[in-house]
């Protein structure tokens, strides 16, 4: 376990591995997983929104409609907005600089991100299920 | 304002320009733009679900002239930070650290992302004017 003998941490702080901030790589790891799907899906939602280009409302509705495209734009719409958190909240902690300042906009965006999350997903089931 | 009053480390106007600079900050630059640009997907979906007066409503205001040059702002952010994220992923692998490398992978970025915008709105324009 301790192969090095000046190692002063604790050998149960290394099998944790959360490290100083108590969360480990979660927040890294979970951007990349997150960027990973957003390169599949935001081609597939680009190529989707030009096929679109010129289709009226009822066209347009019956293309988001469709199983495989209403479960993709679900995806991405829960995809985006997780990346954009993590993203947004790396910003704000390294530019904003006042604590109390800092706290109201990670909380802000994090409400806002799953108000307009949810707002997203409830219009695609709408159209889906033809609510 | 910063609550602490530590020495500041040299800021931005004392470096040299180069390549790897800009696209860092326009990785972040367009990722803030791109998390606004997540309301307008909401927007859409919000305005296809509620019916059609809805959505002609938002097809005029995505059509305006404002509409198109924000239209095309997001296409290239998103197609930058697509460009410029995938080179970001590769990187996390430990590849192309090498000085000239990195240089070169970043004016692939700038000029990939370019590209993607023109042909994007070439096929928007040519398959009939947009919106």
């Amino acid at each position: 376990m301790s192969a090095n003998a000046k190692d002063l941490r604790h050998p149960l702080k290394r099998a944790r591995g959360l490290g100083s901030a108590q969360s480990g790589v979660g927040h890294w790891w979970t951007q990349r997983v997150t960027a990973a799907a957003l390169i599949l899906l935001g081609v597939w939602f680009v190529i989707t929104v030009l096929s679109l280009l010129h289709a009226d409302y009822a066209t347009a509705k019956a293309a988001v409609a469709k199983p495989w495209n209403a479960l993709l734009l679900i995806l991405f719409i829960v995809t985006m907005f997780w990346h954009a958190v993590l993203g947004l909240q790396v910003v704000i902690e390294d530019y904003v600089h006042t604590r109390w300042k800092e706290v109201v906009l990670l909380v802000a965006i994090k409400f806002l991100a799953v108000l307009c999350a949810l707002a997203g997903v409830l219009a695609v089931l709408r159209i889906a299920l033809g609510v | 304002m910063a609550d602490t009053r530590r020495p500041l480390s040299p800021h931005l106007q004392v470096y040299k320009w180069q390549v790897q600079m800009m696209t860092s900050i326009l990785h972040r630059a367009t990722g803030i733009a791109l998390a606004v640009g997540t309301l307008l997907v909401v927007w859409g979906l919000l305005a296809l679900a509620a019916g059609e007066s809805h959505f002609d409503q938002f097809k005029t205001c995505i059509g305006s002239p404002l509409g198109i040059i924000l239209l095309v702002g997001w296409s290239w952010a998103l197609f930058y930070h697509l460009c410029n994220g995938i080179r970001h992923l590769v990187q996390d692998t430990g590849a192309g650290y090498a000085i000239p490398q990195f240089v070169r992978s970043s004016w692939l970025s700038v000029i990939v992302s370019l590209l993607l915008v023109i042909l994007v709105w070439a096929y928007v324009l040519t398959a009939g004017g947009a919106a």
